[in-house]
């Protein structure tokens, strides 16, 4: 039999762009295990894949659009989500999802998070938080938890770390969970749901970083990360965010934490306006200009 | 094509700089908007605000200018023309997405109304401090198209043309305003939608698997493609190739820098817009732009009455610089002068191109006020001598 | 012919609208050229106000004014502020309730109107602006007063319409019967008087 035969179709892969693997990922890494959970919680919708679009900042888990095969957008560092809200707000009927990491996200794109979340753009956004600037070589983020070591805090860190759920649940989004990479079916169901609903939706996934946070702090490899989060973890739906910090060695508190329906921004803009706003459907050309489409 | 008439307010108007440009944005097509507020350019948006929903449209008042300046581009790649404006410190916020825009090919215009720098400087005072940031602020090697207005009726009509440049080239657009441009109010007229031309985006005919993002044309611009339109593209800051894929090294680095660049230089002698007066056969010639084009006019007009043959040329598009005609120019003439609202920023590209065939004055000038028309007359007299 | 003129006041007397009134009635309905530019910053918020307006015959260059033909005040600061500045011969118009002359004033074709007072009798203090308007056209001529009149119209809430151009109409007809009356001036070393006599 020849390899060709061999080959068994994954259905996700029509959702990767396949000249585009391998990936940069390390072996071991989460961000492969979450995006394979998400593509599959992309196929169980019945949203048009043709309509939705992928953004990322920059870093490993800034890869991540990249690799879709979808409308990919890799932007710059931290501004993953004010593009994504650009694309939103001109383009309302795509569904448009923020695949980025925690240093990217919520340490020099933190103030867009927290805007995102109180405008309730419509967005879903993905957070890997590897608790690690990996892509630059591993050295501290403000989700560096307790006095772990980085290249940047040979001696610990000497700052308290952030608990994203808890940051954007304060600022108002209407969807938040978190899940580790150890939760791959979990994290599926909760990115089926998270796809569904309507509003700022967040879902923090807790990846290993086997290169640098594991091997930096004497962590283990991968499986240790595995089973490290298999045994600490607690699954606790609808818990308080704020009873979810991530502390060393304690527990890892997963699930569903907020789950309600606020009026996304575009929804309360157009209600608000009323009267004042105008439907504004494309002008009628008198003749179509060559190499211009109905965008004009 | 041209303007759609539902977006045009059409009629003579009394309006300031400011209000002008939102009404040359929207006649251009342009019905999203983003900003932070910063004086003096708010007025712009503030007008947007207001006028956005009746077009359908919006303006979204963001967290930070760094915010500002990439949503837009996020509307742009959802199909939109769209803009931001800001001021000297939120300019700087907005370079590396600049940087951005001119290397993802993002058709998109950035309003800058220049006040005093550097630092928060003077709020309410202008300068054109800013134009060596507009043309290099970001890292990298890129090329932008930068326009001066110098008058509120001009804020409407260039406006349209940083937009129509911006579809024509896919770059960013830096519209070079001042406080006092933006801030003074004279008479604008509006024409009909049918007398104002305005150039639609340059938008790919192939269907979806047959398209390459960043496929030159033969005019080095590639077509595009929005983001919902099933083409799946790829748009990355990274050096990227035809696909758009990242492709990180010096051969596809050397491919898509020269690109962007020759893009511009190839279409330099088209995008010299320049207006002249009384250079042939002139001793001295002022060079300006902007606000400081009107103050020089009376330095010029003094300088003629005592017999000095002084002529003007004022550039409307200040990057890319009118290489050509001022090496041509400075063959002829015995002097130079230029006077800008900085300590000297575009005369350095002045006496670059001036190759030293003739003298180059610089009138410098920190801002807060324009100048004395008798500092500039003062350098004219040198120059004739 | 080129006029340069300034109105000052403070905040809430309606300086801007005055002067963008005026130069609205140039450039839209005279076709001359009118260039307007007004103070910005911290003292433009409910301290002192201050517009400028060029109207010319001729392309405005110079966008800005330092040596005014005709100063319109309406506060005591912006008298003692802008009246050094007022070109010898030209036109000082004073809200002569709410500003004393003093030697500042001298060889300056002087005019003064209650504008607050005759604003009440209309029924809204917010009018003397555009009285200020009416009475500006009637004394210098710098601006035609129909073209003011119909500039009015265009710049004011329709609800607020009829009482503006009774307004304009009020600063007109009380600058023409003063105009007949001649300026006063305070010429040299004259006592200055504690109050306008007009």
């Amino acid at each position: 039999m020849s390899a060709t035969e061999l080959h068994v179709h994954n259905p996700v892969e029509d959702l990767l762009r396949q000249d585009r693997i391998p990936t940069i990922w390390c072996p071991g890494c989460g961000i492969g295990t979450s995006v394979n959970s998400f593509a599959h919680a992309l196929l169980k919708q019945d949203i048009d894949l043709g309509k939705t679009a992928i953004v990322s900042g920059i870093g490993c888990s800034g890869r991540v659009s990249g690799y879709m095969n979808l409308d990919s957008f890799h932007t710059t560092h931290g501004r993953a989500i004010p593009f994504a809200t650009g694309l939103k707000l001109a383009r309302p009927e795509l569904n448009v999802i923020v695949y980025s990491g925690d240093g990217d996200l919520a340490s020099i794109g933190g103030n867009h998070l927290i805007h995102a979340a109180r405008r309730n753009i419509d967005i879903l956004v993905v957070c890997i938080n590897n608790m690690i600037y990996a892509m630059t070589g591993g050295q501290a983020a403000a989700t560096t938890p307790g006095s772990a070591l980085s290249t940047t805090t040979p001696y610990g860190a000497f700052e308290p770390e952030l608990n994203l759920v808890q940051l954007v649940d304060a600022a108002g989004a209407c969807f938040v969970a978190r899940w580790t990479a150890y939760h791959v079916v979990q994290l599926e169901r909760t990115l089926e749901k998270a796809l569904r609903k309507k509003g700022f939706r967040f879902v923090e996934v807790l990846s290993p970083c086997p290169t640098y946070f594991q091997r930096k702090n004497n962590l283990g490899d991968a499986l240790q990360a595995m089973l490290d989060y298999k045994k600490r973890s607690r699954i606790q739906h609808g818990c308080p965010t704020w009873e979810t910090a991530l502390t060393p060695g304690g527990p890892i508190i997963v699930g569903e934490f907020v789950d309600r329906e606020r009026e996304d921004y575009l929804t309360r803009m157009r209600k608000q306006l009323g009267p004042h706003y105008s439907e504004f459907p494309p002008q009628l050309e008198e003749s179509e200009p060559e190499g211009c489409s109905k965008e004009c | 094509m041209h303007a759609d008439p539902r977006t045009v307010l059409t009629g003579t108007h009394f309006i300031n700089g400011d209000a002008a440009c939102c009404e040359g944005a929207l006649a251009a097509g342009a019905r999203y908007a983003a900003g932070y507020p910063i004086t003096p350019s708010t007025e712009i948006v503030e007008r947007f605000a207001a006028r956005a929903p009746e077009v359908g449209g919006l303006f979204i008042q963001m967290e930070d200018e760094i915010a500002s300046s990439i949503v837009i581009q996020g509307m742009v790649w959802g199909g939109q023309k769209a803009f931001t404006v800001t001021s000297g410190p939120g300019f700087s916020l907005m370079m590396e997405h600049i940087g951005l825009a001119a290397m993802t090919e993002t058709p998109v215009v950035f309003v800058d109304v220049q006040r005093g720098g550097p630092s928060t400087g003077l709020p309410t005072l202008p300068s054109q401090g800013d134009m060596m940031q507009a043309r290099f602020g970001s890292h990298g090697d890129y090329a932008v198209i930068a326009l001066s207005p110098n008058s509120p009726q001009e804020c409407f009509d260039l406006t349209i043309k940083a937009f129509n440049l911006a579809e024509e080239f896919r770059v960013p657009v830096m519209f070079m305003m001042d406080e006092c441009m933006g801030h003074m109010t004279e008479k604008v007229v509006i024409p009909p939608a049918d007398q104002i031309e305005v150039r639609p985006r340059r938008h790919t005919t192939r269907p979806p698997g047959q398209f390459r993002p960043y496929e030159p044309g033969p005019d080095l611009v590639p077509e595009m493609a929005h983001a919902g339109e099933g083409h799946k593209i790829y748009v990355t800051g990274l050096t990227h190739d035809r696909r758009g894929y990242p492709s990180l090294n010096a051969a596809a680095q050397r491919e898509l820098v020269t690109r962007l660049l020759e893009k511009i230089r190839r279409a330099a002698e088209r995008l010299v817009m320049v207006e002249t007066d009384q250079i042939e056969g002139a001793e001295v010639v002022v060079v300006s732009y902007g606000i400081t084009s009107r103050v020089a006019l009376r330095a010029v007009q003094e300088a003629r009455a005592r017999g000095i043959k002084v002529g003007t040329l004022r550039l409307i598009c200040v990057w890319p610089f009118p290489e050509k005609l001022i090496r041509e120019l400075a063959r002829k003439v015995k002097a130079l002068v230029m006077p800008e609202l900085n300590m000297g920023q575009v005369v350095i590209e002045l006496e670059r191109c001036a190759a030293g065939q003739c003298k180059v004055i610089g009138v410098p000038h920190p801002g807060g006020t324009v100048h004395d028309p008798a500092e500039i007359l003062e350098a004219i007299e040198r120059g004739a001598q | 012919m080129l006029t340069e003129l300034r109105i000052a006041g403070f905040g809430g007397q309606g300086v801007i609208l005055a002067t963008h009134i005026l130069g609205r009635a140039a450039a839209v309905h005279q076709n001359r050229f009118a260039t307007m530019t007004q103070s910005y910053g911290p003292e433009a918020r409910g301290g002192a106000a201050s517009a400028a307006l060029i109207v010319s015959d001729e392309p405005v260059l110079f966008p800005y004014v330092s040596r005014p033909d005709i100063l319109v005040v309406m506060s005591q600061e912006a008298y003692t502020r802008f009246a050094p500045e007022v070109k010898p011969g030209g036109f000082l118009l004073v809200e002569e309730d709410l500003v004393r002359l003093d030697q500042r004033a001298q060889g300056l074709k002087i005019y003064g109107i209650p504008a607050t007072r005759l604003a009440e009798e209309l029924g809204k203090k917010m009018v003397l602006n555009v009285i200020m308007t009416g009475f500006l056209c009637a004394i210098t001529g710098a601006v035609g007063p129909e073209a003011v009149r119909k500039a009015v119209q265009e710049s004011v809430p329709a609800r607020f319409r009829d009482l503006n151009l009774q307004a304009f109409d009020k600063g007109l007809e009380y600058g023409r019967q003063l105009l007949e009356r001649g300026p006063l001036t305070i010429e040299n070393s004259e006592e200055v008087p504690l109050e306008s006599e007009v």
